[in-house]
């Protein structure tokens, strides 16, 4: 028995032509709330060379490398000094954040039972949120009398020093190494841990000799990306390091010092007076083009890394 | 002869070396490093519990001396009178402005990058753009806002010279800084979602919009709204480019517009402002005693009750929704 089918068109299979317009609409809209992120990223780019270039075209470069203090009022630039700054305050927080975030992680992944776990993360993550300014006043009135004054002298614990600040800093980057270095852990399959207890090998032998060789991309991620996340911290280093706006070169923990973040947040809390009367007001696009590459470049690589555990696993 | 395997019972003496053997010494090394590896988290706990009793030892005096007063006065140069209402407003519209600019366009992203973008160079360029964006330096984020919202578009405000500093200028800045982060996690709560959803609601003829609508951003609402609430908690913590902006960092009393009366005054947007973060920041810097520990301490009670009031809505809200899914 034969049916009659109605004629039919691809056509009738489009649909409503207002709700294909909504389709496109919709899909316009996101790619532009998408291209927002590269507009921002080009904003950067413009407003650090276009004031930045002031600087770098007018500058005696003498006054930038041949110099060892910092003192923008001046019309001088020791790039060397600020640079030490910032090495060293990165150097003593990642002397904290390493040991600390690292020894937090191993613990979280390879042997705190699920309990445990649910109780020691969040540890982490509320500490991961603390705004920097409080650690700051933190580093600045605690660290400073009562771990550098008791290991170096009260003479030393009296002021802000950039020990006192790089361990500040070291205390908000142990999350971001805990959390990067435990993810890479994790991703370590379980099958590589039951092969090294199959063989007799007892817990601690499995961690260091096993997981902790198959997540060293990560690990390796977790350092780089504290590291930068170190130098580009300002608030800590502003408050606790103990500078006012000037600097001298000095390779000693126990100074006050500046870093770059510290020396550009000073010269802008001063920008009304120096605004037109030399190049200080451009030299803080100077620093923040070299800090902005600074970190690029380590994030990128950090990043890099992060990616290899993942193809790895 | 009878063969004599090891769990026969009449071999006590084989089962006896043998569960010796299995147990081995004890292991001291072994102990001492989780031993080791517990006391790194105690360390953390303790600098938590030391900095949170720090700030509350030298802070809650002064609520308690001077109560709503703190809340309600302004900046000053004498300490007992120095208060906070001017940096709560500039605060509280910071907030506002993330959750109004950022969080749209930051969904937005996210939405096209994981459900529309084709697999492109340009879809690339936007992913590695986005990753790198969220790892600049808070402080050049500072210099973005002085160069083009505050000198470029006069902080929105048509206002000359310094009172360009808009709060606008600000709460606009802090949006761009939080914009990658609420991008990243939003395309992780986005990767999250089961393909079997939208499969389905395709099968039925919904368009692609229509699926990202009904099935995708109901899933991965958790998610986003986790990410949304710490990109707020971030924000009102962040100091350094409100400094660079120039926020009012002086102690005369004036500087700000920014009145106890206007809260919820969009007006203030295009005064010069302070925020929480920048106060705490000045206050702690003074030599005298009184605004270095006791003021910057109160203040810092103020924006952490905050802070880690979202931080940790934040991170109560993901482990629920982590839990249920995962069962």
């Amino acid at each position: 028995m034969a049916t009659t089918l109605t004629p039919f068109s691809p056509s009738d299979l489009t649909g409503d032509p207002r709700r294909q317009r909504r389709e496109r609409a919709m899909g316009v809209v996101f790619f532009l709330a998408a291209s927002m992120s590269v507009l921002v990223s080009a904003l950067i780019l413009v407003s650090l060379f276009s004031n930045g270039w002031d600087f770098i075209s007018q500058v005696e470069w003498s006054r930038v490398v041949g110099v060892n203090s910092w003192n923008p009022r001046q019309n001088t630039y020791g790039i060397t000094t600020i640079l030490a700054g910032s090495l060293i305050v990165t150097g003593v927080a990642m002397v904290v954040a390493v040991p600390l975030g690292l020894g937090g992680a191993v613990y979280l992944s390879e042997y705190a039972p699920p309990r445990a776990r649910s109780l020691l993360k969040p540890i982490l993550e509320v500490l991961a949120g603390v705004p920097s300014v409080v650690l700051g006043f933190f580093a600045l009135q605690w660290i400073a009398p009562n771990i550098v004054g008791t290991l170096f002298g009260d003479d030393k614990g009296n002021s802000g020093s950039m020990l006192a600040a790089g361990i500040g800093v070291g205390i908000l980057s142990i999350p971001l190494v805990a959390s990067v270095s435990e993810d890479a852990m994790r991703a370590v399959p379980d099958a590589l841990r039951q092969a090294s207890a199959g063989m007799g090998a007892r817990k601690l032998t499995t961690t260091t000799r096993v997981v902790l060789p198959a997540a060293v991309s990560g690990l390796v991620a977790a350092f780089i990306l504290a590291v930068s996340r170190a130098i580009g911290e300002t608030m800590v280093v502003f408050i606790a390091a103990g500078a006012v706006s000037t600097a001298t070169f000095t390779t000693n923990p126990l100074d006050s010092g500046l870093t770059m973040t510290a020396a550009m947040a000073s010269l802008a809390s001063g920008t009304d007076q120096v605004r037109g009367a030399s190049l200080a007001f451009p030299s803080l696009y100077f620093v923040g083009i070299a800090l902005f590459f600074f970190t690029l470049v380590l994030n990128i690589i950090g990043n890099a890394f992060v990616r290899r555990v993942r193809q790895a696993y | 002869m009878a063969l004599t395997t090891i769990g026969s019972s009449s071999d006590t003496a084989i089962q006896g070396r043998v569960a010796e053997a299995l147990e081995g010494d004890t292991d001291v090394k072994g102990r001492l490093f989780e031993a080791a590896l517990i006391a790194c988290l105690l360390v953390s706990l303790a600098v938590l519990a030391l900095l949170v009793g720090k700030v509350l030892g030298d802070g809650l005096p002064v609520f308690a001396d001077r109560g709503a007063d703190f809340l309600d006065g302004s900046l000053s140069s004498q300490p007992d009178r120095a208060g906070i209402s001017q940096a709560i407003i500039g605060s509280f519209w910071i907030a506002t402005s993330v959750v109004v600019i950022a969080l749209p366009l930051g969904v937005g992203a996210a939405i096209y990058l994981e459900e529309y973008a084709p697999r492109n160079r340009l879809t690339a360029f936007i992913e590695i753009n986005t990753r790198n964006l969220a790892g600049v330096p808070s402080i050049v984020y500072g210099l973005l806002g002085l160069a083009i919202f505050v000198e470029y578009f006069d902080g929105f405000s048509g206002n000359q010279g310094v009172n360009r500093r808009t709060l606008a200028a600000a709460g606009l800045t802090l949006a761009a800084l939080v914009l990658p982060v609420i991008i990243i996690t939003t395309q992780e709560a986005i990767r999250a979602v089961p393909q079997a959803l939208r499969e389905g609601a395709y099968g039925v003829g919904a368009t692609r919009w229509e699926v990202i609508r009904s099935q995708v951003l109901p899933y991965a609402a958790p998610g986003i709204l986790t990410g949304a609430l710490l990109s707020i908690a971030r924000a009102v913590g962040e100091a350094a480019p409100l400094i660079v902006l120039g926020a009012v960092t002086g102690l005369l009393g004036g500087g700000t517009g920014l009145s106890a009366s206007s809260l919820l005054d969009p007006s203030s947007l295009t005064e010069r402002f302070t925020a929480l973060p920048i106060t705490v920041a000045t206050w702690a810097k003074r030599p005298e005693q009184e605004f270095n520990v006791d003021d910057a301490a109160a203040a810092i009670v103020a924006m952490l009750v905050f802070v880690l009031l979202v931080n940790s809505i934040a991170i109560v809200l993901r482990n629920r929704f982590e839990r249920k899914r995962s069962a």
